[in-house]
């Protein structure tokens, strides 16, 4: 599996093949509170990098979640949907929210790793 | 204008509180524990929040401003008994409603709870209406603080003997720590529980010995979440100048008493609508599933006719799913209407449901 990296959305990818997971960062989730509600995109549908791809909610808002690259949906992660607190309790892990049959493996290119993504959050965050 | 801070800002600074502005104050949203945490443990422990950006206004006078109030607010003064509440409202006369609030008849006249964001015009508002007749003091040196839930009485009483003696919906006057504090037995979570008025200086003191009683902060997150699955109404959300009581399905806060002779600024708009019925009225709303209808989400029939709006709605987290509040014409205003909720373009079916999401706790009959 490749190196993680990460959007400036707060979403974080992994590709193993031609298949990148997508999720929210730990970060992320720790600025939204308690996650109440996910929506996720419907497989087989096609997503472009920065677009839309998906809704949270937590108790106080709800916000977009974006895709970092584009590509087809070929699974997406019902467990969040059904339970959306698991994606609190392990943000980058068993709580990824779909999986991309990329298009073009070169925009993996412009994303952050993980040194920067963290000083970017700080950063933000402040 | 500079953010204004609490008495207890320093404690929720320590606390770790996530701040939010609130009517022009720095407030605190939530601790390191997060809102459903703090909601939960309010539920089945007890929790303390700091409401003292909310107004306290104290007027003093006799039978007179009994009369003089009596003909602002809806509600039946002189046979209000010393040191009893009662849910209130200020309005326009349209009977729009400036203000949501708790009156309590005290010795020297009356003291009024107000909303942060409206005590300053509420303030100008009574002056004009009574006058100079009466001293008028909105109290800047007091903070007001909240303990809510089942464990508040034992945790309170350890420190204040005797307040529970006290029945929902009155107060007193008790000794602690060489001051005189006011303290009712109210709050506004669908818990048990009390509001002390107490000098700004005493204040983190005593919130540190409620909490070494065991009993923990609780953010403006939660005391959202718990307020809308008691179905309370939120001014500024489910209240504003275009609603009247009577939309705002609050009837009941309206003495029977007055409604036959009037006499109270709203009270030819409210008679009428009394009598005819409200052409929309602020309902329950439980949406299938797991979506949550946010404030101004529309709400549509099966016409895709719009019906109404929502005015709050969030995640209950006693209640498990999604809540909300809002308003609809009244045909559709009975409990299991079906109803379309609108969100991020695509409508949801939802039911009109009773009030409260949660039920209450209130203690009564003590003595």
């Amino acid at each position: 599996m490749s190196e993680v990296k990460f959007s400036k959305e707060h979403e974080w990818i992994t590709l193993e093949g031609e298949v990148a997971t997508i999720g929210i960062t730990k970060h992320a989730t720790e600025m939204l509170g308690d996650i109440v509600f996910a929506e996720l995109p419907e497989k087989g549908s096609n997503v472009e990098k920065d677009g839309t791809a998906g809704v949270v909610e937590s108790t106080k808002a709800a916000s977009d979640v974006y895709t970092p690259v584009s590509g087809e949906v070929v699974d997406t992660n019902q467990a969040i949907v059904d339970d959306p607190s698991k994606i609190n309790e392990d943000p980058e892990g068993s709580a990824w929210f779909f999986k991309l049959k990329m298009k073009d493996q070169s925009e993996m290119d412009s994303l952050m790793n993980k040194e920067e993504y963290d000083k970017f959050a700080k950063e933000s965050a402040s | 204008m500079e953010i204004k801070k609490t008495s207890l800002n320093k404690l929720h600074q320590s606390n770790n509180a996530k701040f939010v502005e609130f009517a022009g104050y720095e407030m605190p949203i939530q601790y390191s524990k997060g809102i459903i945490e703090e909601h939960k443990f309010t539920r089945s422990h007890s929790g303390i929040f700091d409401v003292s950006h909310m107004g306290q206004l104290f007027i003093y006078g006799d039978e007179t401003l009994t009369e003089e109030l009596e003909k602002i607010f809806p509600l039946d003064l002189k046979n209000l008994k010393q040191n009893c509440s009662k849910y209130s409202f200020l309005m326009n006369e349209e009977a729009g409603i400036y203000d949501d609030l708790i009156i309590t008849k005290i010795e020297e006249g009356y003291l009024i709870i107000l909303n942060a964001a409206c005590k300053d015009k509420d303030f100008e508002i009574l002056s004009n209406l009574l006058g100079s007749k009466f001293k008028m003091n909105l109290d800047n040196n007091k903070s007001l603080i909240a303990i809510q839930g089942p464990k508040s009485v034992e945790i309170l009483n350890s420190i204040i003997n005797g307040v529970d003696q006290l029945n929902f919906m009155t107060g007193n006057w008790f000794d602690s720590d060489n001051q005189k504090l006011f303290i009712t037995r109210s709050g506004y979570t669908g818990e048990d529980g009390f509001e002390i008025s107490i000098s700004n200086d005493k204040a983190e003191n005593f919130v540190e010995n409620l909490i070494e009683k065991g009993a923990q902060l609780i953010g403006l997150g939660a005391r959202d979440t718990l307020r809308l699955e008691a179905g309370l109404c939120l001014y500024g959300h489910e209240l504003d100048i275009n609603k009247t009581p009577v939309e705002a399905n609050l009837r009941w806060a309206i003495s029977k008493s007055r409604l036959s002779n009037g006499g109270f600024i709203g009270s030819k708009k409210i008679m009428n609508q009394m009598q005819d019925g409200a052409s929309q009225i602020r309902v329950g709303i439980k949406p299938q599933g797991r979506l949550i209808a946010r404030e101004k989400t529309k709400i549509f029939d099966d016409t895709d006719t719009q019906i109404g709006e929502i005015t709050s709605g969030t995640f209950g987290p006693s209640v498990n799913g999604p809540i909300a509040m809002g308003y609809v014409n009244k045909e559709f205003s009975k409990v299991d209407t079906k109803i379309l909720l609108e969100v991020r373009g695509k409508k949801h079916p939802a039911n009109v449901c009773a009030l409260p999401f949660y039920k209450k706790n209130y203690v009564k009959g003590v003595n």
